[in-house]
């Protein structure tokens, strides 16, 4: 009996809608064009040429690699530490619970400046010099969070007693965390590591204060947008992040579809 | 049954005997890390904003002294946290207004294949790149940009014109304007603030907004007395994001906007350029007791429940 | 008889809640064994006892005669039957009940032979592919049990199995359980909250609240000889008459429970007034104010039937007040 919206409501969504998906396809538009001196609006001619330059820049595939790398190895500490923190909160009630969802949720509810100085001063402090391990450090750590809420709404779904018939049934915890929990768990698990990979793979503003010399592909192109160089490459750059993050997305979406919602995660 | 029990069925049945090993086990390694890394550094912070740095040689002195906070309080430095927290403060308003009408046909109308549609229309620009959306508006508010030609194109120009002239929000162009740092940030938190808002009002029952109507309220009354304060929770959970990634953001207002800084541009540049490590981090203090205050008061408000 | 699960004064104490409060007793090998008590009562905590998923926080479970203290759920010969089955979602049916024997290192081919064949048994043949979502409530009941069964437990345990399921199946379920019980001799230890089940199944019932057992009996006794107003209360629906009113009728100040059927009509006896009434099909129940206390009566079909606000004499037989000594309160 509702199935009619008023019309000011549905310009409203749609144009929200818009607003919000328009800047991003005009980059696609953008990693065409002719024009290399400047932004200008409309492209003079269409070309594919920027393309094959960015392909032979070294410094991109550099820059790529790390990120790649970086993303890899903090998504795998993220999902291995981000599941032992959910089984532990959503199994049992204990004094501290509280505290310790909380001490998960804090690296992204506080601003990223702060988790990246932070991190310089500590750094600084202990005398570690920067390296491919003190991004992953940051990295994995505000990764945490997007594999435990899936982890964690997944295990409140499954049901305690899952458990209780696997070792009621002869298995130990080992093998009942194989044959029963690991299975129950895997699509949320890969869903919230992947949102960690797209989260790694992007993340800049922790990143500038723990690199030292290293760029990643966010530096590379905060770099572009600092001080612009190389705009048809940046264009055509940023198309490739746009598209190459989507996919993890789109990939947790279906994952999680129907059974839990990855609504409220967030960076 | 007892004969062959192997190594792994034998530390099983030690967790079985001590489930409390157990919890501890599955606890240990996220908190160590969390503790250490992450807790460790914050109070490393926390340290050095109460060192201070001598101004002859520039190097840190490391005594105690609450020096440096004092100099947070000096005009210019004020400035920067005033001007910051007003812009927190009219992009999470902004984002309220733009995300609540996208949220509630979410929630209420879009049902099946739409209902997908706004899910990622809303989850796509959310989780995309950073940067990307922040490169976006450079492109979108360059003097040779697309919103200039628009302008143009339709003889409105002069219009656009008179708007940067108003002092304090207008510029020389929008790209160097506190109205171009403003959209940015609204485009880049507006997700933010969509998803906790739509996730409050699908807890709305409609027959609550039916019996509303029922009870002889216009629309714009049901909105107000019914419909607002249940939102209101998913509104907080919002804001939450939308003032706190304001607060401490420091690239887009170094990319789109004023010379004139931000406390994200003035920790950065103080911990970098200017070497001086206990100023930036009594700087970055600020941000963190003014979301402790924010969080307080939100979870008081029941916006918790909405995240 | 071998004992196959006795408790020796055993508690489970949660922060500071008594949930089972020095509970000892026995159950045979081979005997329909009941638990029954209201939510909270300290039931489904004992059951929890036996299969391992909980410690005594003092006293002995023993299970054939081994202490079981600190033997985990899956080297303990019982299997249960879960209140929400439990079914794993991620299996089928086939996979679902032969997991215990897989575990246990039986070759894939013989336990699905002996997943399909106990399937068979409990009449869900042809089901072995399917995913438990794709099944009734009735049917996933059904493969809970094979699941428990297949694994010839020497105890089964059944927490409120019946509960999710509307009154005809259960009615159905209840006669077949009992059949399946008498057939392969297992001990049944069959957690439930209604009084009804427990009497019609279960050889013994032990009455729980509070965390202890108020009385443990056979369901015959229980119904006529309760000890504990609780008892009287709880599982029949008896009067409970207070120790004034018993020592005006036999001179001795104690409790006292009379069934309501055995109450009739008469001239003279014990006056009180009619407070309502209520057609019962097969029978009508009164509500008699006798001073203080209400009583029941169940009137067979056929005989008069008051009006509300009647004086009525109530009689019966002597032999019918049962005496309680269980307690003083």
């Amino acid at each position: 009996m509702h199935s009619k919206a008023p019309l000011g409501l549905k310009v409203a969504a749609g144009a929200g809608l818009l607003f919000l998906h328009l800047p991003i396809l005009l980059i696609f538009v953008y990693a065409f064009t002719t024009e290399d001196k400047s932004y200008q609006w409309p492209p003079p001619g269409l070309t594919l040429k920027w393309f094959a330059v960015t392909w032979n820049r070294s410094d991109v595939w550099e820059a790529l690699t790390l990120s790649l790398k970086v993303a890899s190895i903090s998504t795998v500490i993220a999902m291995v530490l981000g599941t032992l923190c959910a089984a532990a909160v959503a199994r049992s009630s204990f004094f501290g619970r509280e505290t310790v969802s909380l001490l998960v949720i804090l690296p992204i509810a506080l601003p990223g400046i702060i988790t990246g100085i932070s991190l310089r001063s500590a750094f600084n402090l202990a005398d570690i010099p920067f390296s491919f391990w003190t991004i992953v450090l940051g990295h994995a750590t505000f990764c945490i969070v997007v594999v435990y809420n899936n982890a964690v709404a997944r295990f409140r779904r499954t049901s305690g007693s899952l458990v209780e018939a696997s070792l009621d049934l002869g298995a130990t915890y080992f093998q009942t965390f194989r044959f029963i929990i690991l299975p129950n768990i895997a699509t949320a698990l890969l869903a919230g590591g992947m949102l960690a990979f797209a989260l790694s793979f992007d993340e800049v503003i922790v990143t500038t204060f723990t690199a030292g010399q290293q760029q990643t592909l966010p530096i590379w192109m905060l770099e572009e947008l600092v001080r612009p160089r190389q705009r048809p490459v940046t264009n055509v750059v940023a198309m490739v992040v746009v598209l190459v993050t989507f996919l993890p997305i789109l990939g947790a979406y279906y994952l999680t579809r129907g059974t839990d919602t990855v609504a409220g995660q967030s960076k | 049954m007892s004969e062959a029990v192997s190594l792994s069925g034998r530390a099983s049945d030690t967790l079985w005997r001590r489930p409390r090993f157990l919890l501890a086990l599955l606890l240990v390694p996220p908190v160590l890390w969390l503790g250490i890394v992450y807790l460790g550094s914050l109070f490393a912070l926390l340290a050095q904003s109460f060192f201070s740095i001598d101004e002859f040689s520039g190097l840190i002195n490391y005594e105690l002294t609450l020096k440096t906070y004092k100099e947070l309080f000096r005009p210019s430095n004020m400035d920067i946290l005033l001007r910051t927290v007003a812009m927190a403060s009219a992009v999470t308003v902004a984002a309220a207004i733009v995300a609540f009408p996208i949220a509630y046909y979410a929630a209420r109308y879009a049902k099946g294949r739409w209902k997908a549609v706004f899910y990622l229309g809303v989850m796509l620009p959310l989780w995309s790149s950073y940067l990307v959306k922040v490169y976006s508006w450079k492109l979108i508010l360059a003097k040779e940009g697309i919103l200039n030609w628009l302008f143009e194109t339709l003889h409105l120009s002069w219009l656009l014109q008179a708007y940067l002239s108003v002092p304090g929000i207008g510029g020389n162009s929008l790209s160097v304007s506190w109205t171009g740092t403003f959209l940015v940030f609204l485009y880049v938190w507006l997700p933010f603030m969509i998803l906790p808002v739509q996730a409050s009002l699908e807890r709305v029952p409609a027959t609550m907004l039916e019996a509303s109507s029922d009870m002889g309220a216009r629309p714009g009354q049901t909105f107000r007395y019914v419909l607002f304060p249940l939102a209101l929770p998913g509104i907080v959970a919002g804001s939450i994001f939308t003032f706190s990634l304001t607060l401490g953001d420091y690239i887009i207002p170094q990319i789109v906007g004023t010379s004139a800084r931000m406390i994200g541009q003035a920790v950065y540049q103080f911990q970098g350029t200017a070497g001086n490590i206990p100023l930036a981090a009594a700087f970055a203090v600020v941000p963190i007791v003014v979301m402790g205050v924010y969080l307080t008061i939100s979870k008081r408000m029941g916006a918790f429940d909405a995240l | 008889m071998e004992t196959a699960v006795r408790f020796d004064a055993v508690s489970r104490i949660f922060g500071d809640v008594r949930a089972v409060d020095s509970v000892t007793l026995d159950v045979h090998e081979g005997e329909f064994f009941a638990m029954l008590g209201p939510s909270g009562s300290g039931k489904t905590t004992c059951l929890r006892l036996i299969a391992g998923f909980e410690r005594p926080t003092s006293g002995d479970v023993n299970i054939f005669g081994q202490n079981s203290t600190n033997i985990p759920p899956y080297r303990r010969p019982v299997n249960t039957v879960f209140q929400d089955y439990a079914l794993f979602p991620h299996l089928n049916v086939q996979d679902n009940v032969a997991y215990g024997l897989k575990i246990s290192g039986v070759g894939k081919a013989e336990r699905h032979r002996a997943a399909d064949e106990i399937l068979e048994m409990v009449a869900l043949g042809g089901h072995s592919k399917r995913k438990p979502s794709e099944l009734s409530g009735g049917q996933r009941q059904r493969v809970a049990l094979a699941r428990a069964l297949v694994n010839k437990p020497r105890v089964l345990l059944l927490d409120e199995p019946l509960g999710a399921l509307d009154l005809k199946l259960r009615e159905q379920m209840q006669s077949e359980l009992k059949a399946l019980q008498r057939q392969l001799g297992v001990t049944f230890v069959f957690v439930t909250h209604d009084q009804g089940e427990a009497l019609s199944m279960a050889d013994r019932v032990a009455v729980f609240n509070d965390g202890k057992i108020q009385q443990l009996d056979a369901p015959q006794v229980l119904y006529y000889k309760p000890q504990t107003a609780f008892v009287a209360d709880f599982v029949g629906s008896s009067n409970v008459l207070p120790p004034d009113m018993v020592a005006r009728l036999t001179g001795r100040s104690v409790q006292a429970s009379l069934r309501p059927e055995a109450i009739s009509l008469s001239d003279t006896g014990l006056e009180g007034v009619v407070a309502e009434h209520s057609f019962l099909g097969a029978n009508t129940r009164l509500k008699v104010d006798v001073s203080r206390t209400q009583i029941s009566v169940l009137l067979p079909k056929g005989a008069q039937i008051p009006n509300d606000g009647d004086h009525v004499n109530l009689s019966w037989d002597a032999a019918d007040l049962h005496v309680m000594a269980g307690d003083n309160e």
